[in-house]
């Protein structure tokens, strides 16, 4: 037998990765994706961080026109910034292997929102898979790329924080996979979605989820089941699966490894040999609904166990029906801007000029929290700049002059930049004032490069170094500052205040490393210097 | 899942909760147990409350502790043993820094370590071995030395 490892889901997947030869994978940061492409890389992978998850996204499907296999990795909100792609690229299809990672962040653990991407699998018409543990999100990946190039398909892999973060035990295939070598094959009716060609590729998904479903219902790759009692019976997927057989030993699991399309079949055999039957999902009732919908008689969840994550506890209360209030849990220590951090003086300067902030995420986002209370609003990445040319628009002159967007330098280069295109094009009677916080690295998600860090993935140095006072001057903003937040705090104040009662369109870029991404860099640094010799 | 031991680890941000508990499922990994370890983490700033949980045993469910289902509970930083102790079983063991005797240890920073030997005196099925080689694992070459005479203090109390 193998020699068991022990790995997060996410190491797994870099391994699994690694051994199905995927040619190269292409992702944005996110918790709790981020350390997939790390590891890949690691293990002697390609890959690359991407400015978005689109651009990410897009890398990947190009790389599978070339019949190879590829992954794009990023967090559940990011398949909303990748969401374009992926419709069409479900019509169309890809020749070579496509595996999309989404981590998404039930409880929201670092998140904006627990959106469920399940909703995604059929919104797309993307098959999806859920591996449950390590070993399950190493051995998933092969299975994924298999169906992936019998279908010409795109497939999702679903993550959860805690599947990507936990650690199990994973055995490694022994023999590594054979994969054909790169190569192109013209095909415009299946690669060019014009209406007349995407006609047709909608009906033929339509036909390709039908025959996944059929697999999947007369195939045991694509569920798991553990017979137990006829007593109970628990429909579920994903890591909900092991807070199952720990809460309720005697009951009876169908386990959906590929959660969409349904396995209809089986779900109606499964629901029919057992007396009692219940659906147990983390977030959106999904499966329960597609149970119903079949006319299935099953038990779903009561509202209140929507929210956050499921454990232990909370699938026994399921089973039980209890619908009392649940214990909270005490209140830790919340997370807070590092002492030290160039952030904080930012913020308080926007504070000392009682600035209305539209902030945007990072780090920084922790402004909102006292001491600083500065953050006025924060909705997504990359919204801060036009959610500030939309307030500076509505709100009246005194007020509107008070507006100012504030993001990090990674956001910048995510969707940020597309903010400053808008506030050159349509400028606010009063201008704008923009403050890019450049700590030199995407602190928030564990230091990851970006396109201005001169460095790429592995931090090995990149080809160019994109520099953002020289992109927003081409781009014709009216004044570009730059100002050392923490050496020089009284200017800042000064040029903020300038700026203000101006019309001008004003970038400042407040540039100060992250304390501790100085340290890594530094060391980068060194590295590459000495492999330079 | 019946012989599963739980395991938690508690602390802030930066004093090395994550390399505790990664010690610990190293070592109970290498003595040959099934073993499950979950965080949560991601976010660089350092000062919130962090906590990782560790269990092992025959064949772990989920990775996750249930509340009062604690048998250990290590607590790196005074602060957080109130937030934490309503994860400990009644008759389970908190270890806090208290511990210790911190005026024997050569670099204070090497307290954590101290703790885990106290862990490890608690756990017989898992050989000292074991503990060793998983230190030496998560830990730089340079610091062995200290590391291991804080690990004998600790387990030796
Ligand atoms: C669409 C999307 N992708 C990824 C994330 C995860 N994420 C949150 S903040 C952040 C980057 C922050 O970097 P930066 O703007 O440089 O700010 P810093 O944390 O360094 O202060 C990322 C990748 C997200 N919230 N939304
Ligand atoms: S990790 Fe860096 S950017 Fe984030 S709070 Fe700490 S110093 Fe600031």
């Amino acid at each position: 037998m193998a020699v068991k490892q022990l790995l997060s889901g996410n190491e797994a997947i870099a391994l699994a990765a690694f051994d199905a030869r995927v040619a190269f994978g292409a992702g944005y940061p996110g918790t709790p994706s981020s350390e997939i492409l790390d590891e890949f890389a690691r293990l002697g992978g390609k890959a690359q961080w991407s400015p978005n998850e689109k651009t990410a996204l897009e890398n990947a499907i190009g790389g599978a026109f070339g019949q190879v296999r590829t992954l794009a990795t990023m967090k559940h909100v990011g398949l909303n910034v990748a969401a374009d792609p992926l419709f069409t690229i479900a019509y169309s299809g890809t020749p070579g292997g496509l595996v999309i990672i989404s981590a998404d962040d039930p409880g929201m653990a670092s998140s904006q929102n627990e959106q469920d991407n399940r909703r995604y699998a059929a919104a797309a018409g993307v098959p999806m898979f859920e591996p449950s543990d390590s070993q399950e999100a190493y051995d998933f990946l092969f299975k994924a790329f298999e169906l992936s190039e019998k279908f010409h398909q795109p497939v999702l892999y679903r993550l959860t924080t805690r599947v990507c973060h936990s650690k199990s035990l994973v055995a490694r295939r022994e023999s590594p996979v054979e994969v054909a070598p790169a190569a192109y094959t013209k095909d415009v009716k299946s690669n060019v979605m014009i209406p007349a060609y995407a006609r047709i590729a909608h009906k033929n998904l339509r036909k390709k989820l039908a025959d996944i479903a059929a697999l999947s219902d007369s195939s045991n790759e694509y569920t798991k089941e553990l017979v137990k009692g006829e007593e109970l019976g628990i429909i579920t997927s994903g890591i909900s699966y092991h807070h199952c057989r720990e809460a309720a030993p005697e009951a009876s699991i169908l386990k959906l490894t590929l959660s969409y399309p349904f396995p209809a079949e089986k779900l109606k055999a499964f629901a029919a040999k057992v007396k009692r039957c219940v659906v147990v999902e983390e977030g959106d009732p999904i499966l329960y609904e597609a149970c119903k919908a079949m006319g299935l008689n099953v038990e779903g969840k009561a509202e209140m166990y929507r929210f956050g994550e499921l454990n232990v506890e909370r699938v026994r209360r399921i089973l039980a029906n209890d619908l009392t209030a649940e214990p909270v849990p005490a209140p830790g220590k919340p997370p807070q801007l590092c002492v030290g951090c160039p952030h904080r003086k930012s913020y308080e300067a926007l504070k000392a000029l009682n600035c209305i902030v539209t902030g945007d995420i990072g780090c920084y986002t922790l402004g909102v929290l006292p001491p600083f209370e500065a953050v006025d609003t924060c909705v997504c990445m990359g919204a801060s700049i036009t959610t500030g040319l939309g307030l500076r628009r509505a709100l009246p002159e005194a007020e509107a002059r008070r507006v100012v967007s504030v993001l990090g330098d990674s956001t910048f280069w995510h969707t940020g930049i597309n903010g400053i295109v808008d506030m050159v094009y349509n400028k606010p009677a009063t201008g704008h004032v923009v403050m890019v916080l450049d700590n030199s690295i995407t602190a928030m998600t564990g230091l990851q490069e970006h396109p201005g860090t001169g460095r790429k993935l592995d931090h090995t140095p990149a080809e160019k170094r994109l520099v953002i006072e020289d992109t927003v001057k081409a781009m014709g903003v009216d004044n570009v500052d730059i100002i050392d937040p923490l050496t020089e705090q009284d200017k800042l104040r000064a040029v903020l205040a300038e700026r203000l009662a101006s019309n001008d369109t004003t970038v400042i870029i407040a540039r100060r490393p992250c304390i501790l991404g100085a340290v890594k860099a530094k060391s980068y640094e060194e590295t590459n210097k000495a492999a330079e010799k | 899942m019946s012989n599963t031991i739980n395991i938690i680890v508690a602390g802030l941000g930066g004093q090395g909760v994550l390399k505790a508990s990664d010690i610990v499922a190293e070592a109970v990994f290498s003595a040959g147990f099934d073993v499950k370890k979950s965080e949560v983490h991601g976010m660089s700033q350092r000062g919130g409350s962090v906590s990782s949980e560790v269990r092992f045993g025959d064949d772990v469910a989920s990775p996750m502790i249930p509340a009062g289902e604690s048998d250990f509970l290590l607590v790196l930083e005074d602060t957080q043993i109130e937030v934490n102790k309503p994860k400990l079983k009644a008759e389970g063991t908190l270890i806090t820094l208290a511990d210790v005797d911190a005026s024997k240890l050569e670099n204070p920073k090497t307290i954590n370590i101290a703790m885990l030997g106290v862990l490890s005196a608690s756990l017989p099925q898992i050989a000292e071995e074991h503990w060793i080689n998983a230190l030496k694992k998560f830990l730089p070459e340079k610091h062995h030395a200290v590391n291991l005479t804080a690990f004998a203090l600790g387990r030796s109390k």
